[in-house]
């Protein structure tokens, strides 16, 4: 029962559907009012998205639109070349607010995937004394939210002082303290998945005199590539839009991240015209999106699991 | 099960052969658990004792004095609404904080149950299509999908009073609501207080989050063997009792779960209420997280972030144990 949820829709979905269309016609009448419904709802999601990216290529460079208007007339990429070049009144361009947004969503991705496949690993295939207590003390930082641990963090991290560098000042410090919300989950969800994965291959292994460790190796680890991406698409994303412990941590415009502008934008609403938001807003959310969606099959499966399993 | 079984196969009765699972689990744990005792473990403890401490700005230097030990009197402060924050009403903060997560499940899951449902209808146009747009909103990062939805709320150029301006035929700029900080609350029965900039925020929040749940039930619906439909017909059952009979037992063991997952992250959800609304009117958006920030970010009071992130640990554990609770007594009713 509880695993099979999450494998059930790529599996036996397709025939079921499939017969089913095939067998019976949906009356012109009900399969226009459907129609209606859908396209409502269609216009309901693309609302924002459309209004966004009109604001965007608006060249008028005014504060604030003054209208709706899908693609206003004489519609330029000017925004996109002013934020890329300097977003914010920082002298600080989008490159280098992106490479510092960068290397702390790397440093994430490493860290909570790295680390936290193993771990996954033996709670999922092994059985120890402790296990039971390791796996709640897990659990238990799960259900926290990232802002659970600001205090102490800031706290400790600014103690930490070697010459000029504040570890709480920088980059580092920001990761290490993202991927203390992060490692948790990672482990949960990479645990989650491999409990799918059936056994005989392993113990094929074992019976061949593996060590568990190349088992996991050459057997578990490229079995659970759809979940190792997962999980580094979600430190990636974690790290690229990271804003709580950066808004925090940070002092020095030059280490400041892409959320940290976002926001200096928004609180600046008089003076960022709205077509820089605009285009800064899609630059960031561009290529995530464009990532979730190719990795959505494995995303949404991963989720009922860890749902299921949690 | 077995590969730990096999992996001491040749039984042996030396305790370091015999513990030898034991030892491999803990070499594979432990880069994990070094990392979290330091970053993690380490961390939650040291902020219980913070939570004693009158720990400030004064106190976070290298070379500062500690903190002076003051009893329970943070957690006091937070119970008599005495931190510094204006409007801050812990017990106001906590019931909307708890009817902001539920309301906003129970629409996610009947939007996403409802249009799973129509998406699923055999025979339908253009099904692939509609999929492809549906699932937008979940791909966008929750930080820009706030900050989006804070300027379409605007009240003079903001894209939802210039919609409604053009729906009721007004002249351009003729609807201009502030939505955000309408000063009189819609609802307000004692600590139970619903502002109009909670509605706006429930509208961004339900855009964001019926999709995923759409997707779930998706896959839960097509599980369905198609015969239950048929024999469900030929007993006479209607739409109604075949949805009541046949979709419903179908859908509940996955939709609970992500009911509840989604429970949890609506209540820690912080980008909605401190971008759009910034807590405001009056701080009656504010959530617990958003509290949380604002004690450590704003009023810079260590001391009582580090109680409040206790209260809040105790909070987030009532409302596991419940769901836990809820979802093991439903699930008896599956069978």
């Amino acid at each position: 029962m509880t695993t099979q949820v999450g494998v059930l829709p790529q599996s036996t979905a397709r025939p079921a559907t499939a017969v089913a269309g095939g067998q019976r016609r949906l009356p012109l009448r009900r399969q226009l009012l459907l129609q209606i419904v859908c396209i409502f709802i269609a216009a309901t999601v693309l609302f924002p998205v459309l209004w966004i990216v009109s604001m965007s290529i608006d060249p008028r460079n005014i504060a604030r639109p003054d209208g709706l208007t899908l693609i206003p007339p004489g519609a330029s990429l000017a925004a996109f070349d002013q934020v890329i070049a300097q977003p914010t009144a920082n002298p600080v361009s989008f490159l280098r607010l992106a490479a510092n947004s960068l290397l702390i969503a790397a440093i994430i991705c490493v860290a909570s995937v790295g680390v936290g496949v193993l771990a996954a690993y033996a709670f999922s295939r092994m059985r120890f004394r402790g296990r039971e207590t390791l796996m709640i003390g897990v659990l238990a930082v799960l259900m926290l939210p990232a802002v659970a641990t600001l205090a102490p963090l800031y706290v400790m991290l600014s103690k930490i002082q070697i010459g000029a560098f504040n570890l709480r000042d920088s980059l580092f410090g920001v990761a290490l303290a993202v991927t203390s919300g992060t490692l948790p989950f990672a482990i949960w969800n990479m645990k989650g998945y491999i409990d799918t994965i059936p056994r005989d291959l392993e113990e094929a292994a074992a019976v061949d005199g593996a060590s568990k460790f190349q088992t996991f190796w050459s057997v578990i680890l490229p079995l659970s590539t759809p979940v190792l991406a997962v999980t580094a698409f979600f430190g990636f994303l974690a790290g690229w839009t990271e804003f709580y412990f950066s808004w925090q941590f940070l002092d020095h415009p030059q280490d400041f991240t892409l959320a940290m502008a976002l926001n200096g934008m928004v609180g600046a609403y008089g003076t960022t015209p709205w077509s820089q938001f605009s285009a800064f807003a899609i630059l960031v959310a561009l290529p995530v999106a464009v990532v979730y969606l190719f990795l959505q099959k494995y995303i949404v499966s991963g989720l009922t699991i860890g749902g299921v399993k949690g | 099960m077995s590969a730990p079984a096999l992996a001491s196969a040749p039984p042996s009765r030396t305790w370091w052969r015999r513990t030898q699972p034991t030892r491999t689990a803990y070499l594979f744990l432990l880069p994990a658990f070094l990392v979290m005792a330091v970053i993690t473990f380490y961390p939650l403890v040291f902020q219980v004792w913070m939570s004693f401490t009158n720990y400030g700005l004064e106190n976070l230097r290298s070379t500062a004095p500690a903190p002076a030990y003051v009893g329970i009197d943070n957690y006091l402060r937070i119970l008599q609404n005495n931190i510094v924050i204006v409007n801050f009403d812990f017990v106001r903060v906590l019931v909307f904080n708890l009817w902001w997560a539920f309301s906003n499940v129970v629409i996610h899951v009947v939007l996403g149950v409802l249009v799973a449902i129509i998406l699923n209808t055999p025979g339908l146009w253009l099904r692939r299509f509609y999929r492809a747009i549906y699932i937008i909103p979940v791909a966008i990062p929750p930080i820009i999908v706030a900050t989006i939805w804070k300027n379409m709320f605007d009240p003079t150029n903001g894209a939802i009073n210039f919609l409604i301006a053009i729906i009721f035929r007004l002249p351009p700029g003729g609807f201009t609501l502030d939505w955000l900080n309408q000063p009189n609350p819609i609802i307000a029965a004692g600590a139970f207080v619903l502002p109009l900039a909670y509605f706006a925020l429930l509208t961004a929040n339900v855009w964001l989050g019926w999709p995923l749940n759409s997707v779930v039930a998706t896959g839960a619906l097509q599980s369905i063997p198609h015969e239950l439909y048929e024999a469900a017909e030929m007993d006479g059952a209607g739409a109604w009792a075949k949805f009541r009979t046949v979709t419903l037992p179908y859908l509940r063991p996955a939709m609970l779960p992500f009911a509840i997952y989604g429970f949890v992250v609506t209540f820690n959800l912080f980008y909605l209420s401190y971008f759009m609304s910034g807590g405001g009117p009056f701080g009656q958006t504010e959530l617990l997280v958003t509290t949380a920030y604002r004690l450590v970010n704003e009023q810079q009071l260590y001391g009582v972030a580090a109680a409040f992130a206790i209260f809040q640990f105790f909070i987030l554990l009532a409302i596991t144990l419940v769901t836990n609770r809820l979802a093991k007594v439903t699930a008896q009713f599956d069978g």
